[in-house]
This record gives C-alpha cells, sequence and structure tokens, in this order.
C-alpha cells in the first residue's frame, strides 16, 4: 500500500434480493484528506459506507487499511471501530441524558471500575486540543446540536480513529455552526485523519473537500481532484449525462404562454414552512405542466410540500385564480382544488392495509365529510373505474394496497387524487422506483390531463422526464429556489449549470 | 364482485377459514364448549323460572355468560377504536367506569347518601354521567393526540387517580339507591326474562354499526392507525379522529356504569368494574386486532368479549379460585401471541400449502 | 424527549393523585384546624357546655404538673393548655370503614374537646413515617398512628421518646416492642369470626352448606373472619360443608357471578358467609335473580361484616341475617388512654381490644343503625 492511503476498498459487490447495490465498487482514502462522497438517491453511496463499517456484509471485494497485512475483516460496528473506522451520522447516536464526559468514554471502559475523575480530566483535554466548546460534566442535550455533533467526532478520533465518516452532518445546521464544524474537519486533516464527507450540499464540498468520488447506480463513475471537476462537471456525472451529448432534447411540449388577461391558477409569494426551506415564489397557470428540479436536498419536496400545507406553514401567502386563501393544512388546499402526491409512497402515501378500494376513494371521502360516506356499491364502482382507466394491476379492488407492486401503488394514489378531480395537481416524484412502462404512462397521463385544462406540477430526479413533459422549471439548489427556465433555455446543459450555480 | 367469488374459490377452504378474523374466537369457544359439554352437558340447560319480585326470568350459564359479557362487549367496542386509531390501549377504563357510576349515584342522590326518592329522572343522571365520562375520555385522548404519549402510559394517569375522583365525587360516601327503577339495567324489566345488560350490549352493538355503516368512523380510524402522516396528506385530522376514539370509549364506559351501579345499587370505589379494562383489551386480541393498530373487525371484537367471559363462568363452573383467573387469563394471552406472530403464521401458511398439494395429489 | 415528556406526566399524575386523593379530606381538615385557632377565644367568652370539659382538663393538666406547666401558666385563660395530637391515618377513601373512622376521630379531637389536632393521610409507609417525624419535630403531645405496614417505625418511635411524644397506635399494629408505645387499640379479627360462627351454630340448622365469600387473600381481615370458619368445618364435617370458597376480593360484582355460577350449576346451600357487606349485596342480588328466598326464617341465611348502614337496614328489613362489626370507633378508647396518661396514670395493659358487636336481624333496632352503622 502507498504511504499516504489510509483505506483502499477494490471491487466491492453488494446485492440485495432483485437489486445490485454494488457493482465493483473502488474507493480509495488518502491521511489528511477530506474525500466527498457524491451521487444522487440509489447511487450506492450508504451502501458502500454500510459495507465499510460492517453494518452489511460484503458479498465481494476488499478492504484493504493502512497498518494491516492483506484485506481485514469487518463484520460489525465493533470490528469497524477496533481497526480505526468512525461514523458519526446526521442523527446523533449519542445519550443526551449523560453527561458529555460519560459520553466520551461510554463502552469504552474495560471492567466493571470507572476512575470518574481521570475520565473527566480527559474528556476536559481533549475538548481543549478540538477546542470545542462544552465542559466535561455537562449534560448532553444542554449542548447546540452542533456541539453535540463535534463531540461524537472527538469520541471518535479519541478512539484513534484513522478514517472518520461523517453522513450529513450539516443538515442540521445552521451556517455558523457548520463552520465550526469545517474548522475541526479541517484541524483534523492537519492531524492525517483521512475524512469521509457525505453531504447533498455543492457549496460546502467545494469548501472543505480535497478529492470528490462520484457514485451512480450502483457503480463508480469516477475519482476526482476537486480542481479537476467544476460543479457542473460534477453535477452531471451525478445525473449521468455528459455534457457533450447533452443534445438538446427539447421537450414535446409547447411552450407555454399566458392568455391575456388570464390570471394564475396559484400563485405563492413567499411562501415558507418550518422544513428549512428558504422563501420562494412560485406561480402556475391553467393547463401548465412545469417542474421544480435540483440535486436531492436542494428543497424541491419541501417547496411543494408548503404549497400543499404538508408541512407547517410558516410564512407567505397563496392566491388562487386571484384570489387569496389560506392554506394551512392538507384539507384547505384539496378545498382549494389541490391534489399532492407525495414523494415518500409508503411512509406518505399509501394506508397500507386497508384496501385498493379505500385507497381510492380516500381523500375525495375526506371533502365530502365524515357523515357523507359513499355507498359500498359506489366504492366498487369507483374503484373499478380507476382500475381500468389507470389499468391498475390487482387482483381485486379488495386487495390491500401494500401487496401490489410499486408501480401500481403509485397508480391508486393517483387515481386517489384523480378522482377528486383536482384543478392543480402536484406529482412529487411520481415515477421513482418502477417500471418503465409505468413511467410512461404516468408521463403521458401528465401530458394528456394537461390537455384537458388542469395545471400539473412535475418532480423527478429524472432530468429527461422533467424536459419531456415541463414547460418551465423551478430550479433550486441548496434550498433556495437558484433560477427558472423556460423556452429554448430548457435543456440539458442549461439546467445543469444552473443546478450547479454557473459554468464554475 | 364476480370476479371476486371465482378467485375465492381457488383458494382452499382451510387457509380460507384460517385467514378469517373470527376463526380464532371460534375457535376458542369452540374449545370451551366442548370442554363444558363432557364435563356435564348441563352447563348448557336454561330454566324459565320468577325472581324474587314475581316476574320471569331466564336462568342458566348461557343467559349468565350474556349478562355478564355485555359489560365487556360494550367496553370491547370502545377499546377497539382506541386501538385501531391509537395503536394502544386505554388501561384506565376500570377507574373511568367507577367516576362514572360516582357521578350517576351522586346526580340521582343529589348529596343525601340514603334518599327516599330520587332527585332527578335515571335518563339525565346517566346523560350526566355520560357527558363526564366522555371529558375524561377526551382528555386521555389530548394526552395520546398531542402531547404524543403512549396511550398505555397517558391512560396511567386516569388509571392511578380515577378511583379516589369517583370517591371524592360523592364525598366518600356511599349512597345506596332503592328504587327498583335502577335495579332494572343490572337485572330485568318485570315481565322480560330476558337480563336487561344483554339489551343494552345489543343496543350498542346495533349504535355502533349503524356509524360504521352511516359514518366515516372506520374508515378514517383505520386508516390513522395505519399511516398517520398519509392520512394528514388527506386531509383527515389524526389528533382529532384519535380524541373522538378516546371520547366514544367514555360513552362505553358511561354505559357499563350505568349497568354496574345497577346491579348493586350502590358502589364501592376500590373494586367496580376492577380489571376490567384487562379484559377488555384481552377481547380486542381475540378478536385477531392487532393490538398495534390499523384494520380492525368490530363483530370479532365483541364476540371475543363473550367468549372470555365464557371462560371465566367456565372457570367459576370449575371452582377456580377468583384470584387465579387472572394466571388462566395469560395462558389465552400468550396462546394468542403466540398464534399471531409472524414466524407462528408462516408455519400455518406452510402447513395449509402442504395440505393443500395432498389434497391435489 | 419522549422520556421527559413521560417523567413529567407521571409527575403531574401523582400530584393530581394526591391532590385528589387528599381532596375530600382536606376541606374537612382544614375545617376543625382553623376551627381551634378562631374559635379558642369564643369558646372562653361564650363558657358555653365545653367548659365543664374544659375545667376537667385544666385538672388533668394541674394534677400531670408536667414540664410543659410552665408554658401552660404563661398563657394560661380559662380554656387551659390544649392537647396536641397529631394523628397519621390510611386515605378515608380506601373504604366506608376507613370513612368512619376518620368521620370518628374528627368529631372526638375538636377544640370543644380540649384537642389541637393535625390530620395526616397516607397509604404509604414512607410517606407515613416522613409525616410522624414532621409531627414529633413541631412538638405534639400525642402521636396517634395507624400505620400502612408494620415494619420501619422504629427510628420514628425513638425520636418521639425522645421528644417526650407518647405514640398510641390504632387499628394498625407496628413491629415495636410494649414499651416504645402508649397503647394499642385494635381488632381482634379472630373474635369477629368466631363470633360469628357461634352465632351460626345458634341457628341449629341440620345441615350447613356454605358459599363462603373471602376477601382479598392475606389482609388480615380476611383471615381472621376465614379463620373460625374453617376450623369448624374441620370439626364437624359431616354437618357443616362449603358449598364453595373462593375470594371474591370484597368486590360485590364478582360475589354476584360466583353465587350465580353455583345456583346455575343448580347445587344446594343455605348459608351465604360474606366475608364484607358488598359481597353480601352480591351474593342477594344474585339470589334474587334465581327467587331463592334469604333473610329471616327464609330458605338461606346471609351474612356479612362491617356494620354499613345499609347493610344493618337489610338486617331491620330481614333480608339478611347476620351483620359483624369491625369497629372503626377508636376515637373514644384513644380519649380515654389520652386522659389517663394526663392524670399520670400507668396504662396497665397496652393492647386494648376494642368491643365488637355482631348484629342478629331478629334484635337489631333503629337505634343501633343510627349508632352503629358506618
Amino acid at each position: 500500500m502507498k504511504d499516504n492511503i489510509v483505506l483502499q476498498m477494490k471491487n466491492i459487490h453488494k446485492s440485495f434480493p432483485g437489486v445490485r447495490a454494488l457493482q465493483g465498487v473502488d474507493f480509495t482514502l488518502r491521511k489528511g484528506e477530506v474525500h466527498a462522497l457524491m451521487g444522487e438517491n440509489g447511487a450506492g453511496k450508504s451502501t458502500l459506507i454500510k459495507v465499510l463499517t460492517g453494518v452489511y456484509s460484503k458479498d465481494e471485494g476488499d478492504i484493504l487499511l493502512d497498518g494491516h497485512e492483506g484485506p481485514v475483516a469487518i463484520h460489525s460496528p465493533q470490528d469497524a471501530q477496533k481497526v480505526g473506522i468512525s461514523t458519526v451520522y446526521q442523527e446523533i447516536t449519542l445519550c443526551p441524558n449523560l453527561s458529555v464526559a460519560e459520553n466520551m468514554f461510554i463502552g469504552r471502559t474495560s471492567g466493571m471500575g470507572q476512575n470518574w475523575k481521570k475520565m473527566n480530566s480527559d474528556t476536559e483535554k481533549i475538548l481543549k486540543s478540538l477546542d470545542i466548546p462544552a465542559s466535561a460534566t455537562q449534560q448532553l442535550e444542554t449542548c447546540s446540536l452542533a456541539v453535540q455533533q463535534m463531540i461524537a467526532i472527538a469520541r471518535a478520533v479519541d478512539m484513534d480513529c484513522k478514517v472518520l465518516i461523517l453522513d450529513e452532518p450539516t443538515s442540521s445546521l445552521d451556517e455558523q455552526e457548520v463552520e465550526k464544524l469545517f474548522k475541526l474537519m479541517r484541524d483534523l486533516r492537519s492531524r492525517g485523519v483521512g475524512i469521509v464527507f457525505v453531504t447533498h450540499f455543492l457549496d460546502q464540498v467545494y469548501e472543505i473537500c480535497d478529492r470528490i468520488t462520484v457514485m451512480r447506480d450502483g457503480q463508480l463513475v469516477g475519482e476526482f481532484e476537486i480542481k479537476d471537476l467544476p460543479r457542473v462537471k460534477l453535477v452531471s456525472k451525478m445525473l449521468g449525462k455528459e455534457l457533450d451529448d447533452m443534445s438538446d432534447i427539447k421537450g414535446e411540449q409547447k411552450t407555454y404562454e399566458r392568455k391575456a388577461g388570464e390570471v394564475p391558477v396559484l400563485e405563492a409569494e413567499n411562501r415558507v414552512s418550518d422544513a428549512g426551506i428558504k422563501p420562494f415564489n412560485f406561480h402556475i397557470d391553467k393547463g401548465e405542466v412545469n417542474g421544480f428540479t435540483g440535486l436531492l436536498g436542494s428543497g424541491r419536496s419541501e417547496c411543494v410540500r408548503a404549497i400543499f400545507g404538508a408541512d407547517r406553514v410558516t410564512g407567505g401567502t397563496i392566491k388562487m385564480n386571484g384570489k387569496p386563501v389560506k392554506i394551512n393544512k392538507a384539507l384547505d388546499a384539496m378545498k382549494n382544488g389541490i391534489a399532492y402526491l407525495p414523494e415518500d409512497r409508503k411512509g406518505d402515501g399509501i394506508v397500507g392495509d386497508l384496501s385498493v378500494r379505500e385507497n381510492i376513494i380516500l381523500a375525495q371521502q375526506v371533502l365530502r365529510g365524515f357523515f357523507k360516506p359513499f355507498s359500498k356499491a359506489k366504492q366498487y364502482e369507483i374503484a373499478d373505474e380507476y382500475i381500468k382507466l389507470l389499468s391498475i394491476k390487482t387482483a381485486s379492488a379488495d386487495t390491500p394496497i401494500k401487496s401490489l407492486s410499486g408501480g401500481n401503488q403509485q397508480k391508486v394514489i393517483l387515481a386517489r387524487w384523480l378522482f377528486t378531480h383536482p384543478e392543480y395537481l402536484i406529482l412529487d416524484e411520481p415515477t421513482r422506483g418502477i417500471d418503465v412502462g409505468t413511467k410512461v404512462d404516468i408521463q403521458k397521463l401528465v401530458l394528456k390531463l394537461a390537455s384537458e385544462g388542469m395545471s400539473v406540477t412535475f418532480i423527478s430526479s429524472e432530468l429527461d422526464e422533467m424536459l419531456r413533459t415541463c414547460s418551465r422549471l423551478v430550479v433550486m439548489r441548496d434550498r433556495k429556489v437558484v433560477g427558472e427556465l423556460s423556452g429554448d433555455d430548457l435543456n440539458q446543459s442549461k439546467v445543469m449549470s444552473t443546478i450547479a450555480g454557473g459554468d464554475k | 364482485m364476480q370476479k371476486k367469488e371465482v378467485k375465492k374459490t381457488d383458494e382452499n377452504i382451510l387457509t380460507r377459514m384460517v385467514r378469517n378474523q373470527m376463526f380464532i374466537p371460534l375457535l376458542a369457544l369452540a374449545a370451551l364448549a366442548l370442554f363444558n359439554l363432557i364435563a356435564g352437558p348441563e352447563f348448557f340447560a336454561i330454566t324459565l323460572g320468577t325472581n324474587s319480585a314475581g316476574n320471569p326470568v331466564l336462568s342458566g350459564y348461557p343467559i349468565t355468560i350474556l349478562d355478564s359479557g355485555s359489560e365487556l362487549a360494550i367496553l370491547a367496542i370502545g377499546m377497539t377504536l382506541v386501538t385501531a386509531a391509537s395503536g394502544g390501549q386505554d388501561i384506565s377504563v376500570g377507574a373511568a367506569v367507577a367516576i362514572a357510576g360516582s357521578v350517576l349515584l351522586r346526580m340521582l342522590c343529589g348529596g343525601n347518601s340514603r334518599p327516599e326518592e330520587l332527585a332527578m329522572p335515571i335518563i339525565v343522571a346517566f346523560l350526566i354521567s355520560c357527558i363526564v365520562a366522555m371529558l375524561f375520555g377526551a382528555f386521555n385522548g389530548v394526552l395520546v393526540a398531542y402531547f404524543k404519549i403512549q396511550p398505555m402510559i397517558a391512560t396511567l394517569i386516569l388509571y392511578t387517580a380515577g378511583r379516589s375522583i369517583a370517591a371524592w365525587i360523592n364525598n366518600n360516601e356511599l349512597p345506596v339507591i332503592t328504587d327498583p327503577g335502577l335495579s332494572y339495567f343490572g337485572g330485568f324489566i318485570p315481565g322480560v326474562p330476558i337480563p336487561t345488560p344483554f339489551f343494552i350490549a345489543v343496543i350498542c352493538v346495533v349504535a355502533i354499526f349503524l356509524v360504521l355503516k352511516f359514518t366515516n368512523l372506520g374508515l378514517y380510524t383505520q386508516a390513522v392507525g395505519i399511516n398517520e402522516n398519509s392520512s394528514k396528506l388527506n386531509g383527515l385530522n389524526p389528533q382529532l379522529i384519535k380524541i373522538i376514539s378516546f371520547v366514544i370509549l367514555g360513552l362505553c364506559v358511561a354505559v357499563v356504569g350505568l349497568i354496574k351501579v345497577s346491579r348493586i345499587q350502590t358502589i364501592n370505589y376500590s373494586v367496580i368494574a376492577k380489571d376490567i379494562e384487562m379484559d377488555a383489551i384481552l377481547a380486542v386480541a381475540l378478536g385477531g386486532n392487532a393490538l398495534s393498530g390499523g384494520k380492525f373487525n368490530m363483530a370479532a371484537s365483541i364476540f371475543g368479549a363473550y367468549v372470555i367471559q365464557f371462560l371465566t363462568q367456565t372457570l367459576y363452573r370449575f371452582k377456580v379460585s377468583a384470584d387465579a383467573l387472572p394466571a388462566y387469563k395469560a395462558v389465552v394471552v400468550i396462546v394468542l401471541v403466540v398464534i399471531s406472530a409472524p414466524t407462528v403464521k408462516e408455519w400455518f401458511g406452510k402447513m395449509s400449502r402442504k395440505f393443500k398439494v395432498k389434497e391435489v395429489a | 424527549m419522549l422520556k421527559k415528556k413521560v417523567a413529567m406526566l407521571l409527575a403531574v399524575a401523582m400530584v393530581a393523585a394526591t391532590v385528589v386523593g387528599c381532596g375530600g379530606g382536606d376541606a374537612k381538615t382544614d375545617a376543625p384546624a382553623d376551627d381551634t385557632k378562631t374559635d379558642a377565644p369564643a369558646d372562653d367568652a361564650a363558657a358555653d357546655d365545653g367548659a365543664d370539659d374544659a375545667a376537667a382538663d385544666d385538672g388533668a393538666d394541674d394534677a400531670a404538673a408536667d414540664e410543659g406547666a410552665d408554658d401552660a401558666a404563661a398563657d394560661e385563660g380559662s380554656a387551659g393548655g390544649t392537647i396536641k395530637v397529631g394523628i397519621i391515618n390510611n386515605d378515608p377513601n380506601e373504604s366506608g370503614y376507613r370513612t368512619a373512622n376518620d368521620k370518628d376521630l374528627k368529631a372526638m379531637f375538636t377544640a370543644e374537646n380540649g384537642y389541637e389536632a393535625t390530620f395526616q393521610y397516607s397509604m404509604k409507609n414512607d410517606e407515613q413515617i416522613a409525616y410522624a417525624q414532621n409531627m414529633i419535630t413541631e412538638g405534639v403531645d400525642y402521636l396517634l398512628l395507624s400505620a400502612a405496614d408494620t415494619a420501619g417505625w422504629g427510628g420514628v418511635l425513638e425520636d418521639a421518646q425522645a421528644a417526650g411524644t407518647e405514640v398510641i397506635l390504632f387499628d394498625r399494629v407496628i413491629d415495636a416492642s410494649e414499651d416504645m408505645y402508649a397503647a394499642s387499640i385494635v381488632s381482634d379479627m379472630d373474635e369477629e369470626g368466631n363470633k360469628a360462627v357461634t352465632w351460626l351454630e345458634g341457628q341449629g340448622l341440620d345441615s350447613y352448606n356454605i358459599i363462603h365469600l373471602q376477601g382479598v387473600m392475606g389482609a388480615a381481615a380476611q383471615q381472621g373472619r376465614t379463620k373460625a370458619l374453617d376450623e369448624k368445618v374441620k370439626a364437624e364435617p359431616d354437618k357443616w360443608k362449603l358449598v364453595v370458597q373462593q375470594t371474591a376480593e370484597w368486590n360485590a360484582e364478582k360475589a354476584q357471578q360466583i353465587v350465580q355460577s353455583v345456583i346455575d350449576s343448580g347445587e344446594d346451600f343455605n348459608v351465604i358467609y360474606a366475608e364484607n357487606d358488598d359481597m353480601a349485596k352480591g351474593a342477594v342480588a344474585a339470589l334474587d335473580a334465581a327467587n331463592i328466598e334469604h333473610g329471616v326464617d327464609k330458605k338461606v341465611i346471609v351474612m356479612g361484616f362491617d356494620c354499613n348502614k345499609w347493610a344493618l337496614e337489610e338486617l331491620k328489613k330481614g333480608a339478611w341475617n347476620y351483620d359483624g362489626q369491625c369497629n372503626p370507633f377508636q376515637a373514644k378508647y384513644i380519649d380515654d388512654v389520652i386522659k389517663s396518661l394526663e392524670k399520670g396514670e400507668e396504662i396497665a395493659e397496652k393492647t386494648i381490644i376494642m368491643e365488637e358487636k355482631g348484629f342478629d336481624a331478629k334484635e337489631i333496632t333503629d337505634d343501633d343503625i343510627e349508632k352503629y352503622g358506618i
């Protein structure tokens, strides 16, 4: 192994039933570097990290570590810790009701005895050396989130870690806290610790990282020096579109123009929710299809959730057809003719144990009211109608929705919202994790609905889909709206450079 | 609809039977009935006699089961809804029955612990006790829905304090009502040989089935219990629905309070409806409903309540000491939990598939 | 976070339970205590019928002439030195017995009777001990105690002795040598059982087929009331039979179910021996439903315990046959003990067993109901 390399993963394979999560991935980490691991959803980042930390066992491949002869075997997180690999997650995994010192040493002492004095003084020393503003005897939960994270890092460092994995550590920190964390990371880098940094924030990558490894669809795209990979290239690598062949796949849709005297169906002004996005403006016209785009975690879902009232709305106004309306919760939005197919199908969409029939009628039933249930016969009629219309493959209308395939579940949810006959339909990743045929069906349906006068906002991780269906794209980066593209600007290269923040 | 039927005939009869939610309570009932039949068929004898007031009454073990099981059946209705919506159980119903009963007596007595005549009509007193019981239900519901406390822990408050509250309502007195009108609810209506609690239970059961048919209570509670996030995004208010389920349980509690007080015409705060919460929860479980919430089958819960009373009565018949009853019920719980465990279900599935293969062969 | 919330709630629950637990009692507790302070001067002026008592107390004080005499002399009005008693009892909500007991004590230890009383309630031993220590520190003359548990009182008794506080136990005994307390006033549960069984034997039936409904197993009252019957059945197994012997846990509904079950089984019985009134009531409900005659000169003899007022009324009507008393009225006995101690007399027999009655339906009078009903 070369001198400055602390960790090398070679040809790692890992499969789950039906999914090849990692296919021959290599990863190399050097001493004293901050190495970004980038990739969109399903790229295999977290699988790779879990293999490295012993949460998953790999199917194939070797892990080599500085100071160890031959491949090391890591079968559990404890093994990983023993060989000097530590992970700090976004959620603090320490014990909030213990003191800082106790958290530093928990699970690390041998035997039953414990020298509390020494433990406290050792902790003070570590905190001081890393310049962490906390005291040893302080209860952990009284520290700020950033400090807690730093303590988790300090604990890892104190355990002689050579490889420190930071999994989305900055997601819940504000800017100053991030700055403090970066200071600590730089400090550790200068001490020779190799840091793997997983994040969705492009700016942060370019601020602190030395090298980037990009993954896509369980495969390695490449390892790059930061200076060799401008943002726009990084984005294209993550999305899997080479800049060169960004042949301007122009959408089939017509460029939309508002007719004179018409007001937007929906207009949002300075809308903001507690989900961590910056206030944004947005509008959609009758029969228009538009979309929010940006990398994972850029805030596109949070924006539509803020419009629908799915998260707690903290400010801004909504106008429907020019009239101000109050939308603070889902029911408000529904009453105003807005429908929302959520991104997390399993967590927010389906009601698993209920039948396809009940899932289809649910939203409209709620709109109708508590005392006006549809009769059983009517329910079957509706369900059968939509099962036919969307060609949902289900044994019967009484089959529990959870036993359907992902694509068919999605169609049921779509049926649920279509049945409310909305004026404005929001589809958040309707095509994720479903088969190609269904994807095409859904895109066609969106265009058909729009031609019938419905306004649709369509969000997808796949840029192609969005370019094909949307006539206007709102571009987001780091939880801010950073641009709006329409007409001739609607091509891959322009979208990606906007996501990346210029051609840097 | 037709397609469905075709589909069904494909399935093995055994599989279908095992899958039916009524299977477990029916099996339990059959086992108990068989056991009692072997021990002596006189268990099932019903005789028509007269009671001390000269009214015709039916008696015998089956009648006793219908009589005493009624309170449990009524509570099972509310408990099923609470379980479905909140994914937990209310352990304060026994204490809440004490409160409802105490309010009822307090209203009937008007502060005098041995009244010559009732201070107000029974129906008015009962309605007041309903309101009080529903308020306590709402209190539990708010703790569960808004403060996100596990239902068992939230209701622990009332479980602890309820009986003291009940005693306080009547100034620690033990009122005794001699008006025969009150005794009808827990006994017999003159001229009707079937115990009134059974009628009350039937009324409650019919009422809840009408409510389930003509409102969306069933759909909403299940949706909230299965997936709260999704329900919220479909315009439901999960908090409100949870509270409603607790309020309905409160109403059931008030009805049970009336029956209990009527049975003995007085109240003993520390023992009235003691441990009834455990039987009510058991009824829900025996009905094949997941205690973690979600989908429910109301009929199975109610049926389960009577099966439990059947078990209790069988144990009494064999003179099992009353303080040993919980141990026998614990056995039932263990069996239930094991049967509904995923691994055992899998095994059942395998066995039934084997059975099917043999049949084909 | 969740843990915190739960902890908070539990705390709230406990506070609520405490507040509620004392709610009914507090109003009553405070009232006499206030009376003590505000009424004392009024007493002086009015010199009402309490004056005799006060005079008697004065006499007692003088006779005692203890070290407190100086104090007494210093603020000597006509009321003389009141006797400070601290009373620690179980929660009056616990049972009708306890409610009656508490009422009796409150009626006795009043300013009119020359007492200044503080009441504290708890069903938890450690809380009771804390209350006791407070009272001793506050300098009560007598500590009256109905302990929740028999153990753990050594420290309190020593403190009391050092402070010159006399301890009088009532209703419940504790593990301590006799010289650590002044007197102990208790019921003899065995005697209650004996009395009842003797009465039953006196009914002269040809055979006794008994449904025996027991209280919560292990309770002192259950043990005492069961013992006599068990012995009798053992001694004369041909004549005395237990059709069923089960615990209904003091619970009327359970008793009703047990008796119903016996009726359903068709077994013959002619005695209901219920260890409290509630269970007897439940049993009678089952008998009524099956039209089985009960009471005086009827097929089934009904026996209960505790002498609830309503139960005695049933006796008077002839629907029940017997009710055994568990005397909650210890105040008079305690008062006597205090009076003799104040006079400087020795208490000869420290364990004082209260007189307890057994009422026969044929002999009970309205006066009895008024006087002994709780």
